[in-house]
Protein backbone atom coordinates (compact mmCIF):
# COMPACT_ATOMS: atom_id res chain seq x y z
CA UNK A 1 0.00 0.00 0.00
CA UNK A 2 3.16 2.28 0.20
CA UNK A 3 3.81 2.24 -3.74
CA UNK A 4 3.49 5.48 -5.46
CA UNK A 5 0.12 6.09 -6.79
CA UNK A 6 -0.77 3.98 -9.87
CA UNK A 7 -0.50 6.06 -13.30
CA UNK A 8 -3.96 7.13 -14.02
CA UNK A 9 -5.21 5.24 -17.12
CA UNK A 10 -5.52 7.13 -20.21
CA UNK A 11 -9.31 7.10 -20.06
CA UNK A 12 -9.54 9.41 -16.80
CA UNK A 13 -6.28 11.67 -17.85
CA UNK A 14 -9.02 11.93 -21.20
CA UNK A 15 -11.61 12.70 -18.99
CA UNK A 16 -9.45 15.02 -17.10
CA UNK A 17 -9.13 16.93 -19.95
CA UNK A 18 -12.64 17.29 -20.88
CA UNK A 19 -12.54 13.86 -23.57
CA UNK A 20 -15.06 10.78 -22.28
CA UNK A 21 -17.53 9.27 -23.61
CA UNK A 22 -20.11 12.18 -23.54
CA UNK A 23 -18.06 14.12 -25.65
CA UNK A 24 -17.92 11.64 -28.35
CA UNK A 25 -21.46 12.22 -29.17
CA UNK A 26 -20.32 15.08 -30.81
CA UNK A 27 -18.07 13.17 -33.05
CA UNK A 28 -21.06 11.83 -35.68
CA UNK A 29 -21.99 14.79 -36.72
CA UNK A 30 -17.83 16.18 -36.76
CA UNK A 31 -17.66 13.41 -39.29
CA UNK A 32 -20.26 14.48 -41.01
CA UNK A 33 -19.71 17.49 -41.70
CA UNK A 34 -16.31 16.43 -42.43
CA UNK A 35 -17.68 14.30 -45.42
CA UNK A 36 -20.30 17.28 -46.36
CA UNK A 37 -18.45 20.22 -46.35
CA UNK A 38 -14.47 20.47 -45.89
CA UNK A 39 -13.93 17.73 -47.90
CA UNK A 40 -15.79 18.74 -50.91
CA UNK A 41 -14.33 22.39 -50.46
CA UNK A 42 -10.98 20.64 -50.05
CA UNK A 43 -11.97 18.22 -53.51
CA UNK A 44 -13.39 21.33 -54.95
CA UNK A 45 -10.07 23.41 -54.38
CA UNK A 46 -7.93 20.62 -55.94
CA UNK A 47 -10.24 19.77 -59.18
CA UNK A 48 -9.72 23.69 -59.44
CA UNK A 49 -6.19 23.33 -60.60
CA UNK A 50 -6.90 20.09 -62.22
CA UNK A 51 -8.65 21.84 -65.20
CA UNK A 52 -9.74 19.84 -68.40
CA UNK A 53 -6.63 21.21 -70.44
CA UNK A 54 -3.38 23.42 -69.66
CA UNK A 55 -1.58 23.94 -66.81
CA UNK A 56 -2.66 23.64 -63.13
CA UNK A 57 -4.05 27.51 -63.19
CA UNK A 58 -5.48 27.31 -66.59
CA UNK A 59 -8.98 27.79 -65.09
CA UNK A 60 -7.91 30.67 -63.12
CA UNK A 61 -6.12 32.52 -66.47
CA UNK A 62 -9.27 31.39 -68.26
CA UNK A 63 -11.91 33.00 -65.71
CA UNK A 64 -9.67 36.48 -65.61
CA UNK A 65 -9.17 36.50 -69.25
CA UNK A 66 -13.01 36.13 -70.73
CA UNK A 67 -14.85 39.25 -70.06
CA UNK A 68 -17.82 37.01 -70.42
CA UNK A 69 -16.36 35.29 -67.13
CA UNK A 70 -14.85 38.00 -65.02
CA UNK A 71 -17.72 40.41 -65.60
CA UNK A 72 -19.69 38.30 -63.70
CA UNK A 73 -17.60 39.46 -60.57
CA UNK A 74 -18.38 42.94 -61.50
CA UNK A 75 -22.22 42.57 -61.91
CA UNK A 76 -22.55 40.46 -58.77
CA UNK A 77 -21.22 42.63 -56.93
CA UNK A 78 -23.15 46.11 -58.57
CA UNK A 79 -25.87 44.29 -57.10
CA UNK A 80 -24.94 42.71 -54.03
CA UNK A 81 -23.64 45.99 -52.62
CA UNK A 82 -26.31 48.57 -52.86
CA UNK A 83 -28.74 46.08 -51.85
CA UNK A 84 -26.63 45.00 -48.56
CA UNK A 85 -26.03 48.75 -48.02
CA UNK A 86 -29.95 49.88 -48.52
CA UNK A 87 -31.28 46.69 -46.41
CA UNK A 88 -28.73 47.44 -43.48
CA UNK A 89 -29.73 50.93 -43.60
CA UNK A 90 -33.17 50.73 -43.69
CA UNK A 91 -33.20 48.08 -41.21
CA UNK A 92 -31.23 50.42 -38.25
CA UNK A 93 -34.11 53.09 -38.02
CA UNK A 94 -37.06 50.52 -38.55
CA UNK A 95 -35.52 48.32 -35.61
CA UNK A 96 -35.05 51.06 -33.04
CA UNK A 97 -38.43 51.58 -33.60
CA UNK A 98 -40.40 48.46 -33.56
CA UNK A 99 -37.89 47.74 -30.80
CA UNK A 100 -40.49 50.40 -28.77
CA UNK A 101 -43.37 48.81 -30.47
CA UNK A 102 -46.11 47.03 -28.17
CA UNK A 103 -47.48 44.85 -30.86
CA UNK A 104 -44.63 43.81 -33.01
CA UNK A 105 -44.80 40.26 -33.08
CA UNK A 106 -46.94 40.36 -35.50
CA UNK A 107 -45.01 42.52 -37.65
CA UNK A 108 -42.00 39.82 -36.81
CA UNK A 109 -44.21 37.50 -37.94
CA UNK A 110 -44.88 39.16 -41.40
CA UNK A 111 -41.51 39.87 -42.09
CA UNK A 112 -39.85 36.01 -41.72
CA UNK A 113 -42.95 34.72 -44.70
CA UNK A 114 -40.66 35.85 -47.44
CA UNK A 115 -37.31 34.62 -45.81
CA UNK A 116 -39.43 30.84 -45.04
CA UNK A 117 -41.51 31.25 -48.56
CA UNK A 118 -37.89 31.61 -50.37
CA UNK A 119 -36.16 33.13 -53.06
CA UNK A 120 -38.20 30.88 -55.77
CA UNK A 121 -41.71 31.95 -54.23
CA UNK A 122 -40.79 35.65 -54.08
CA UNK A 123 -39.51 35.70 -57.88
CA UNK A 124 -42.72 33.58 -58.92
CA UNK A 125 -44.95 36.41 -57.20
CA UNK A 126 -42.94 39.70 -58.45
CA UNK A 127 -43.18 38.04 -61.99
CA UNK A 128 -47.05 38.91 -61.48
CA UNK A 129 -47.02 41.88 -59.26
CA UNK A 130 -44.20 43.85 -60.89
CA UNK A 131 -45.41 42.84 -64.47
CA UNK A 132 -46.55 46.01 -66.66
CA UNK A 133 -50.10 44.72 -65.58
CA UNK A 134 -49.09 44.30 -62.26
CA UNK A 135 -50.79 46.04 -59.15
CA UNK A 136 -47.71 48.16 -58.25
CA UNK A 137 -47.35 49.57 -61.92
CA UNK A 138 -51.02 50.26 -62.08
CA UNK A 139 -50.97 52.00 -58.23
CA UNK A 140 -48.50 53.92 -59.83
CA UNK A 141 -50.58 55.37 -62.69
CA UNK A 142 -53.46 55.80 -60.99
CA UNK A 143 -52.04 57.46 -58.73
CA UNK A 144 -50.55 59.76 -61.23
CA UNK A 145 -46.71 59.12 -60.05
CA UNK A 146 -45.97 57.63 -63.15
CA UNK A 147 -47.39 57.79 -66.67
CA UNK A 148 -45.97 54.50 -68.28
CA UNK A 149 -45.37 51.21 -66.43
CA UNK A 150 -42.18 50.77 -65.11
CA UNK A 151 -40.00 48.47 -67.02
CA UNK A 152 -39.12 46.16 -63.51
CA UNK A 153 -38.70 42.58 -65.03
CA UNK A 154 -36.09 40.78 -66.52
CA UNK A 155 -33.46 43.38 -65.70
CA UNK A 156 -31.41 44.47 -62.74
CA UNK A 157 -34.69 45.95 -60.75
CA UNK A 158 -36.26 42.53 -60.79
CA UNK A 159 -33.23 41.04 -59.34
CA UNK A 160 -33.06 44.06 -56.85
CA UNK A 161 -36.25 44.75 -55.98
CA UNK A 162 -36.45 40.65 -54.76
CA UNK A 163 -32.91 40.51 -53.03
CA UNK A 164 -34.97 43.62 -51.16
CA UNK A 165 -37.76 41.67 -50.45
CA UNK A 166 -35.73 38.50 -48.94
CA UNK A 167 -32.56 40.63 -47.58
CA UNK A 168 -34.62 43.82 -45.66
CA UNK A 169 -36.65 41.36 -43.49
CA UNK A 170 -33.47 39.07 -42.98
CA UNK A 171 -31.13 42.28 -41.96
CA UNK A 172 -34.12 43.52 -39.99
CA UNK A 173 -34.62 40.70 -37.66
CA UNK A 174 -30.78 40.27 -37.27
CA UNK A 175 -30.28 43.97 -36.21
CA UNK A 176 -33.17 43.61 -34.52
CA UNK A 177 -31.92 40.88 -31.92
CA UNK A 178 -29.00 43.16 -31.70
CA UNK A 179 -31.52 46.16 -30.67
CA UNK A 180 -33.20 44.48 -27.81
CA UNK A 181 -29.57 43.69 -26.23
CA UNK A 182 -28.55 47.41 -25.44
CA UNK A 183 -29.98 48.14 -22.48
CA UNK A 184 -32.51 50.89 -22.45
CA UNK A 185 -31.10 52.58 -19.24
CA UNK A 186 -28.60 53.45 -21.51
CA UNK A 187 -30.27 55.69 -23.28
CA UNK A 188 -32.49 56.80 -20.24
CA UNK A 189 -29.31 57.92 -18.39
CA UNK A 190 -28.33 59.80 -21.65
CA UNK A 191 -31.97 61.29 -21.91
CA UNK A 192 -32.02 62.37 -18.81
CA UNK A 193 -28.67 63.94 -18.79
CA UNK A 194 -30.17 66.49 -21.38
CA UNK A 195 -29.14 64.07 -24.71
CA UNK A 196 -32.05 64.83 -27.45
CA UNK A 197 -32.72 62.19 -29.87
CA UNK A 198 -30.52 62.33 -32.44
CA UNK A 199 -27.51 62.82 -29.99
CA UNK A 200 -28.61 59.51 -27.99
CA UNK A 201 -29.03 57.64 -31.60
CA UNK A 202 -25.38 58.84 -32.67
CA UNK A 203 -23.38 59.17 -29.12
CA UNK A 204 -25.15 56.02 -27.19
CA UNK A 205 -27.06 53.47 -29.63
CA UNK A 206 -25.38 53.29 -32.76
CA UNK A 207 -21.59 53.16 -31.39
CA UNK A 208 -22.80 49.81 -29.58
CA UNK A 209 -24.86 48.15 -32.16
CA UNK A 210 -21.84 48.88 -34.56
CA UNK A 211 -20.16 45.33 -33.75
CA UNK A 212 -23.38 43.62 -34.39
CA UNK A 213 -24.22 45.82 -37.80
CA UNK A 214 -20.87 44.83 -39.19
CA UNK A 215 -21.96 41.07 -38.61
CA UNK A 216 -25.81 41.77 -40.22
CA UNK A 217 -23.96 43.86 -42.75
CA UNK A 218 -21.56 40.36 -43.33
CA UNK A 219 -24.40 38.28 -43.69
CA UNK A 220 -26.59 40.07 -45.72
CA UNK A 221 -23.55 40.90 -48.16
CA UNK A 222 -22.73 37.12 -48.57
CA UNK A 223 -26.55 35.98 -48.95
CA UNK A 224 -27.00 38.74 -51.47
CA UNK A 225 -24.10 38.00 -53.66
CA UNK A 226 -25.18 33.99 -53.90
CA UNK A 227 -28.19 35.37 -55.43
CA UNK A 228 -29.26 32.70 -58.27
CA UNK A 229 -32.80 31.67 -58.88
CA UNK A 230 -34.10 35.46 -59.28
CA UNK A 231 -31.36 36.59 -61.36
CA UNK A 232 -32.58 33.26 -63.52
CA UNK A 233 -36.21 34.26 -62.88
CA UNK A 234 -36.51 37.83 -62.93
CA UNK A 235 -33.51 39.16 -64.20
CA UNK A 236 -31.54 38.23 -67.35
CA UNK A 237 -29.60 35.87 -66.98
CA UNK A 238 -27.85 36.61 -70.59
CA UNK A 239 -27.39 39.87 -69.69
CA UNK A 240 -27.00 42.19 -66.88
CA UNK A 241 -27.76 40.23 -64.33
CA UNK A 242 -25.46 37.16 -65.39
CA UNK A 243 -23.98 36.46 -61.94
CA UNK A 244 -21.43 34.59 -60.66
CA UNK A 245 -23.41 31.56 -59.56
CA UNK A 246 -25.38 31.37 -63.32
CA UNK A 247 -21.83 31.00 -64.72
CA UNK A 248 -20.54 28.75 -61.97
CA UNK A 249 -24.00 26.40 -62.60
CA UNK A 250 -23.64 26.93 -66.52
CA UNK A 251 -19.96 25.37 -66.21
CA UNK A 252 -20.97 22.36 -63.82
CA UNK A 253 -24.43 21.50 -65.16
CA UNK A 254 -24.23 22.69 -69.01
CA UNK A 255 -20.55 22.51 -70.08
CA UNK A 256 -19.86 19.65 -67.54
CA UNK A 257 -16.61 21.00 -66.96
CA UNK A 258 -16.76 20.11 -63.29
CA UNK A 259 -13.24 21.68 -62.74
CA UNK A 260 -14.17 25.19 -64.24
CA UNK A 261 -17.09 24.76 -62.35
CA UNK A 262 -15.27 24.10 -58.75
CA UNK A 263 -12.86 27.28 -60.07
CA UNK A 264 -15.79 29.63 -60.30
CA UNK A 265 -17.19 28.21 -57.08
CA UNK A 266 -13.84 28.63 -55.50
CA UNK A 267 -13.52 32.30 -56.72
CA UNK A 268 -17.23 33.70 -55.95
CA UNK A 269 -15.71 32.04 -52.20
CA UNK A 270 -12.46 33.80 -51.80
CA UNK A 271 -14.78 36.96 -53.30
CA UNK A 272 -17.31 36.92 -50.55
CA UNK A 273 -14.62 36.25 -47.85
CA UNK A 274 -12.36 38.97 -48.90
CA UNK A 275 -15.50 41.32 -48.44
CA UNK A 276 -16.20 39.73 -45.11
CA UNK A 277 -12.54 40.42 -43.82
CA UNK A 278 -12.50 43.71 -45.18
CA UNK A 279 -16.26 43.90 -42.72
CA UNK A 280 -14.36 42.35 -40.06
CA UNK A 281 -11.25 44.25 -39.71
CA UNK A 282 -13.02 47.41 -39.42
CA UNK A 283 -15.34 45.90 -36.97
CA UNK A 284 -11.94 45.12 -34.88
CA UNK A 285 -11.33 48.91 -34.51
CA UNK A 286 -14.55 48.96 -32.77
CA UNK A 287 -15.78 49.12 -29.29
CA UNK A 288 -16.63 45.68 -28.31
CA UNK A 289 -18.00 45.76 -24.92
CA UNK A 290 -20.98 45.19 -22.09
CA UNK A 291 -23.87 46.69 -23.87
CA UNK A 292 -25.73 46.80 -20.31
CA UNK A 293 -25.48 49.65 -18.03
CA UNK A 294 -23.25 49.08 -14.76
CA UNK A 295 -23.62 50.12 -11.20
CA UNK A 296 -20.33 51.07 -11.36
CA UNK B 1 -39.36 59.90 -21.22
CA UNK B 2 -38.51 58.39 -24.94
CA UNK B 3 -41.81 60.06 -25.29
CA UNK B 4 -41.08 63.43 -25.28
CA UNK B 5 -42.14 64.26 -28.54
CA UNK B 6 -40.51 67.17 -30.63
CA UNK B 7 -42.53 67.97 -34.25
CA UNK B 8 -39.16 66.66 -35.67
CA UNK B 9 -39.22 63.61 -34.04
CA UNK B 10 -42.98 62.50 -34.51
CA UNK B 11 -42.27 63.45 -38.28
CA UNK B 12 -39.33 61.04 -37.84
CA UNK B 13 -40.87 58.27 -36.26
CA UNK B 14 -43.94 58.72 -39.04
CA UNK B 15 -41.57 58.30 -41.95
CA UNK B 16 -40.35 55.05 -40.33
CA UNK B 17 -43.37 53.58 -39.82
CA UNK B 18 -44.82 54.52 -42.84
CA UNK B 19 -41.51 52.55 -44.77
CA UNK B 20 -42.05 49.73 -42.43
CA UNK B 21 -45.96 49.75 -43.79
CA UNK B 22 -45.16 50.09 -47.52
CA UNK B 23 -42.75 47.23 -47.39
CA UNK B 24 -45.64 44.77 -45.23
CA UNK B 25 -48.11 46.12 -48.08
CA UNK B 26 -45.89 45.29 -50.81
CA UNK B 27 -44.87 41.66 -49.35
CA UNK B 28 -48.35 40.74 -48.80
CA UNK B 29 -49.75 42.26 -51.99
CA UNK B 30 -46.94 40.41 -54.02
CA UNK B 31 -48.54 37.02 -51.85
CA UNK B 32 -52.03 38.47 -52.55
CA UNK B 33 -51.56 38.58 -56.60
CA UNK B 34 -50.37 35.04 -56.56
CA UNK B 35 -53.77 34.00 -54.78
CA UNK B 36 -55.53 35.60 -56.70
CA UNK B 37 -54.34 34.94 -59.98
CA UNK B 38 -54.49 30.93 -59.23
CA UNK B 39 -58.05 31.79 -59.12
CA UNK B 40 -58.67 33.68 -61.74
CA UNK B 41 -60.13 32.35 -65.28
CA UNK B 42 -58.68 35.27 -67.24
CA UNK B 43 -56.58 38.27 -65.92
CA UNK B 44 -55.11 41.07 -68.70
CA UNK B 45 -54.67 44.72 -68.37
CA UNK B 46 -57.70 44.88 -65.51
CA UNK B 47 -57.42 45.65 -61.55
CA UNK B 48 -59.27 41.71 -60.69
CA UNK B 49 -59.57 38.68 -63.51
CA UNK B 50 -62.38 38.42 -65.53
CA UNK B 51 -64.18 35.44 -63.32
CA UNK B 52 -63.18 32.47 -60.77
CA UNK B 53 -62.53 28.98 -60.71
CA UNK B 54 -61.18 26.63 -58.91
CA UNK B 55 -60.23 24.48 -62.36
CA UNK B 56 -56.36 25.62 -62.06
CA UNK B 57 -55.67 23.31 -59.09
CA UNK B 58 -57.08 20.14 -60.74
CA UNK B 59 -54.93 20.93 -63.62
CA UNK B 60 -51.50 22.22 -61.87
CA UNK B 61 -51.73 18.86 -59.63
CA UNK B 62 -52.09 16.63 -62.94
CA UNK B 63 -48.99 18.51 -64.93
CA UNK B 64 -46.87 18.89 -62.45
CA UNK B 65 -47.24 15.49 -60.59
CA UNK B 66 -47.61 17.16 -57.82
CA UNK B 67 -48.56 14.24 -55.93
CA UNK B 68 -45.66 12.38 -56.62
CA UNK B 69 -43.66 15.83 -55.75
CA UNK B 70 -45.23 15.87 -52.74
CA UNK B 71 -44.77 12.64 -51.69
CA UNK B 72 -41.12 12.90 -52.69
CA UNK B 73 -40.69 15.90 -50.97
CA UNK B 74 -42.08 15.07 -47.64
CA UNK B 75 -40.39 12.24 -47.75
CA UNK B 76 -36.71 14.23 -48.36
CA UNK B 77 -37.80 16.49 -45.28
CA UNK B 78 -38.97 13.71 -42.83
CA UNK B 79 -35.50 11.98 -43.37
CA UNK B 80 -33.79 15.47 -43.14
CA UNK B 81 -35.81 15.83 -40.05
CA UNK B 82 -34.98 12.38 -38.39
CA UNK B 83 -31.72 12.71 -39.51
CA UNK B 84 -30.27 16.45 -38.61
CA UNK B 85 -32.04 15.54 -34.66
CA UNK B 86 -30.50 12.27 -34.04
CA UNK B 87 -27.14 13.59 -35.34
CA UNK B 88 -27.51 17.31 -34.25
CA UNK B 89 -29.17 17.11 -30.43
CA UNK B 90 -26.58 14.51 -28.78
CA UNK B 91 -23.82 16.70 -30.71
CA UNK B 92 -25.37 19.92 -28.90
CA UNK B 93 -25.14 18.19 -25.99
CA UNK B 94 -21.34 17.25 -25.93
CA UNK B 95 -21.04 21.08 -27.08
CA UNK B 96 -23.06 22.42 -24.13
CA UNK B 97 -21.58 19.96 -21.44
CA UNK B 98 -17.60 19.51 -22.18
CA UNK B 99 -14.98 21.70 -22.33
CA UNK B 100 -12.32 20.52 -25.01
CA UNK B 101 -9.29 20.55 -26.65
CA UNK B 102 -10.35 21.96 -30.19
CA UNK B 103 -13.26 23.13 -29.07
CA UNK B 104 -13.91 26.40 -30.99
CA UNK B 105 -12.17 24.71 -33.78
CA UNK B 106 -15.22 22.15 -33.81
CA UNK B 107 -17.94 25.23 -33.36
CA UNK B 108 -16.35 26.78 -36.30
CA UNK B 109 -17.03 23.56 -37.74
CA UNK B 110 -20.48 23.72 -36.41
CA UNK B 111 -21.05 27.56 -38.33
CA UNK B 112 -19.22 27.61 -41.47
CA UNK B 113 -21.80 25.80 -43.14
CA UNK B 114 -24.65 27.91 -41.85
CA UNK B 115 -22.62 31.39 -42.58
CA UNK B 116 -21.31 29.85 -46.31
CA UNK B 117 -24.61 30.12 -48.38
CA UNK B 118 -25.51 27.39 -50.04
CA UNK B 119 -24.85 27.70 -53.26
CA UNK B 120 -21.16 28.38 -52.81
CA UNK B 121 -20.47 25.28 -51.36
CA UNK B 122 -23.59 23.34 -52.67
CA UNK B 123 -21.37 23.02 -56.43
CA UNK B 124 -18.00 21.36 -54.81
CA UNK B 125 -20.86 19.09 -52.20
CA UNK B 126 -22.49 18.44 -55.38
CA UNK B 127 -19.52 17.45 -57.49
CA UNK B 128 -18.17 15.11 -54.76
CA UNK B 129 -21.91 13.14 -54.41
CA UNK B 130 -21.87 13.18 -58.47
CA UNK B 131 -18.45 11.41 -58.21
CA UNK B 132 -19.85 9.38 -55.35
CA UNK B 133 -22.60 7.90 -57.31
CA UNK B 134 -25.42 9.73 -54.58
CA UNK B 135 -26.10 12.83 -56.99
CA UNK B 136 -29.54 12.71 -58.71
CA UNK B 137 -30.95 10.46 -55.95
CA UNK B 138 -32.73 10.93 -53.05
CA UNK B 139 -30.37 9.99 -50.65
CA UNK B 140 -27.82 12.24 -52.47
CA UNK B 141 -30.59 15.06 -51.88
CA UNK B 142 -31.02 14.15 -48.33
CA UNK B 143 -27.28 14.31 -47.51
CA UNK B 144 -26.58 17.51 -49.13
CA UNK B 145 -29.59 18.92 -46.88
CA UNK B 146 -27.75 17.01 -44.01
CA UNK B 147 -24.91 19.95 -44.13
CA UNK B 148 -26.73 22.92 -43.15
CA UNK B 149 -29.43 21.35 -40.97
CA UNK B 150 -27.36 19.59 -38.55
CA UNK B 151 -25.45 22.39 -37.40
CA UNK B 152 -28.70 24.58 -37.21
CA UNK B 153 -29.89 22.04 -34.93
CA UNK B 154 -26.74 21.87 -32.95
CA UNK B 155 -26.68 25.72 -32.66
CA UNK B 156 -30.51 26.39 -31.88
CA UNK B 157 -29.72 23.33 -28.94
CA UNK B 158 -26.96 24.72 -26.95
CA UNK B 159 -28.45 27.49 -25.73
CA UNK B 160 -31.52 25.07 -24.70
CA UNK B 161 -29.48 22.69 -23.18
CA UNK B 162 -27.07 24.97 -21.53
CA UNK B 163 -30.09 26.00 -19.51
CA UNK B 164 -31.13 22.55 -18.10
CA UNK B 165 -29.40 22.90 -14.71
CA UNK B 166 -26.79 19.91 -14.74
CA UNK B 167 -27.30 19.32 -11.01
CA UNK B 168 -30.33 17.47 -11.92
CA UNK B 169 -28.77 14.88 -14.11
CA UNK B 170 -26.33 14.60 -11.58
CA UNK B 171 -29.45 13.82 -8.91
CA UNK B 172 -30.37 11.01 -11.32
CA UNK B 173 -27.34 9.51 -11.56
CA UNK B 174 -27.13 9.83 -7.67
CA UNK B 175 -30.08 7.98 -7.54
CA UNK B 176 -28.80 5.22 -9.45
CA UNK B 177 -30.05 6.19 -12.98
CA UNK B 178 -27.38 4.69 -15.78
CA UNK B 179 -27.21 6.32 -19.32
CA UNK B 180 -30.08 4.98 -21.15
CA UNK B 181 -32.28 6.11 -17.91
CA UNK B 182 -30.97 8.97 -17.52
CA UNK B 183 -31.68 9.86 -21.26
CA UNK B 184 -35.22 8.49 -21.37
CA UNK B 185 -36.72 9.55 -18.34
CA UNK B 186 -34.66 12.81 -17.53
CA UNK B 187 -32.75 14.27 -20.49
CA UNK B 188 -35.56 13.29 -23.36
CA UNK B 189 -38.60 15.22 -21.39
CA UNK B 190 -36.45 18.69 -20.49
CA UNK B 191 -34.93 18.36 -24.09
CA UNK B 192 -38.74 17.71 -25.60
CA UNK B 193 -39.88 21.17 -26.25
CA UNK B 194 -36.52 22.41 -27.59
CA UNK B 195 -35.87 19.58 -29.80
CA UNK B 196 -39.62 20.07 -31.23
CA UNK B 197 -38.85 23.54 -31.70
CA UNK B 198 -35.49 23.09 -33.54
CA UNK B 199 -36.87 20.17 -35.85
CA UNK B 200 -39.95 22.45 -36.99
CA UNK B 201 -37.51 24.70 -38.19
CA UNK B 202 -35.48 22.19 -39.64
CA UNK B 203 -38.32 21.06 -41.76
CA UNK B 204 -39.47 24.40 -42.90
CA UNK B 205 -35.97 25.43 -43.66
CA UNK B 206 -35.70 21.81 -46.06
CA UNK B 207 -38.83 22.91 -47.53
CA UNK B 208 -37.63 25.99 -49.20
CA UNK B 209 -34.17 24.69 -49.85
CA UNK B 210 -33.83 25.39 -53.02
CA UNK B 211 -29.81 25.52 -54.04
CA UNK B 212 -29.00 22.54 -52.37
CA UNK B 213 -31.93 20.48 -53.82
CA UNK B 214 -31.80 22.10 -57.32
CA UNK B 215 -27.97 20.73 -57.55
CA UNK B 216 -28.10 17.26 -56.42
CA UNK B 217 -31.34 16.08 -57.26
CA UNK B 218 -32.48 14.00 -60.49
CA UNK B 219 -35.89 13.46 -62.21
CA UNK B 220 -37.36 11.04 -59.40
CA UNK B 221 -35.98 13.22 -56.30
CA UNK B 222 -37.35 16.65 -57.03
CA UNK B 223 -38.85 18.72 -54.25
CA UNK B 224 -41.89 21.02 -54.71
CA UNK B 225 -39.70 24.41 -54.32
CA UNK B 226 -37.88 23.11 -57.45
CA UNK B 227 -39.85 22.25 -59.29
CA UNK B 228 -41.47 25.45 -58.59
CA UNK B 229 -38.28 26.79 -59.86
CA UNK B 230 -38.60 24.30 -63.05
CA UNK B 231 -42.16 25.30 -64.17
CA UNK B 232 -41.13 29.35 -63.96
CA UNK B 233 -38.05 28.70 -65.30
CA UNK B 234 -40.16 27.25 -68.64
CA UNK B 235 -43.02 29.71 -67.74
CA UNK B 236 -45.34 30.11 -71.65
CA UNK B 237 -45.53 26.33 -71.31
CA UNK B 238 -47.95 26.01 -69.13
CA UNK B 239 -50.31 28.48 -68.10
CA UNK B 240 -49.25 31.42 -65.80
CA UNK B 241 -52.48 30.37 -63.50
CA UNK B 242 -51.53 26.92 -63.09
CA UNK B 243 -47.96 27.97 -62.04
CA UNK B 244 -49.60 30.14 -59.08
CA UNK B 245 -51.63 27.18 -58.28
CA UNK B 246 -48.80 25.39 -57.41
CA UNK B 247 -47.28 27.94 -55.83
CA UNK B 248 -50.13 28.44 -53.79
CA UNK B 249 -50.00 24.60 -52.65
CA UNK B 250 -46.32 25.19 -52.40
CA UNK B 251 -47.15 28.88 -49.81
CA UNK B 252 -49.69 26.52 -47.60
CA UNK B 253 -47.61 23.54 -47.23
CA UNK B 254 -44.45 25.48 -45.50
CA UNK B 255 -46.94 27.73 -44.04
CA UNK B 256 -48.95 25.06 -41.85
CA UNK B 257 -45.29 24.70 -40.66
CA UNK B 258 -43.94 27.87 -40.20
CA UNK B 259 -47.44 28.80 -38.09
CA UNK B 260 -46.78 25.75 -36.19
CA UNK B 261 -43.37 26.32 -35.06
CA UNK B 262 -44.11 29.79 -34.82
CA UNK B 263 -46.48 28.65 -31.65
CA UNK B 264 -42.91 27.10 -30.13
CA UNK B 265 -39.92 29.78 -31.16
CA UNK B 266 -39.56 33.60 -31.80
CA UNK B 267 -39.57 34.81 -35.15
CA UNK B 268 -35.81 35.82 -34.81
CA UNK B 269 -34.82 32.77 -33.95
CA UNK B 270 -34.90 32.14 -37.58
CA UNK B 271 -32.24 34.53 -38.68
CA UNK B 272 -30.71 34.82 -35.49
CA UNK B 273 -27.94 31.92 -36.20
CA UNK B 274 -25.30 34.35 -35.73
CA UNK B 275 -26.09 35.76 -32.35
CA UNK B 276 -23.78 32.53 -31.19
CA UNK B 277 -20.84 33.34 -33.62
CA UNK B 278 -17.30 32.75 -32.79
CA UNK B 279 -15.22 35.76 -31.38
CA UNK B 280 -17.93 37.75 -29.42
Amino acid sequence: MTDALPRPSVRTRLAGRGVDSVTLLALPAVILLFALFIYPFGYGLWLSFTPKDGGALANYAKFFSDPFLYDTLAKTFWLAAPVTVLNVVVAIPTALRVRLARRSRLLTTILVLPITLGTVLVAEGLLTYLGPQGWLNRVLITLGLISHPLRLLHNYWGVFLSLFITGFPFAFLLTLSYVSGVDPALENAAATLGAGPRRRFWAILLPLLLPGLAITLCLSFVQAFSVFPSAVLLGAPAGPTRVISIAAYQAAFEDYDYSMASAIAIIMGVAQLAVVALILAGRGLLYRGPAGGGKG
Amino acid sequence: MLQQASLSSRLWSLGVWVVMGLFVVNLLALIAAVVTSSFATRWLGTWLPAGWTLDWYGSAWREFQLADVLTVTFEIVALVVVLSGLIGVPAAYAMARRDFPGKRLVMLLFLLPLLVPPITYGIPLATVLYRAGLAGSMSGVVLANLAPTTPFVILVMIPYIEQIDPRIEAAARVFGANTPRLFAHVLLPLLLPGVLAALLLVLVRTLAMFELTFLTDGPTSQTLVVALYYAVFAAGVRAVQSIDAMAVIYMATSMVWLLIALRFVNPTQIVGRARREPGR
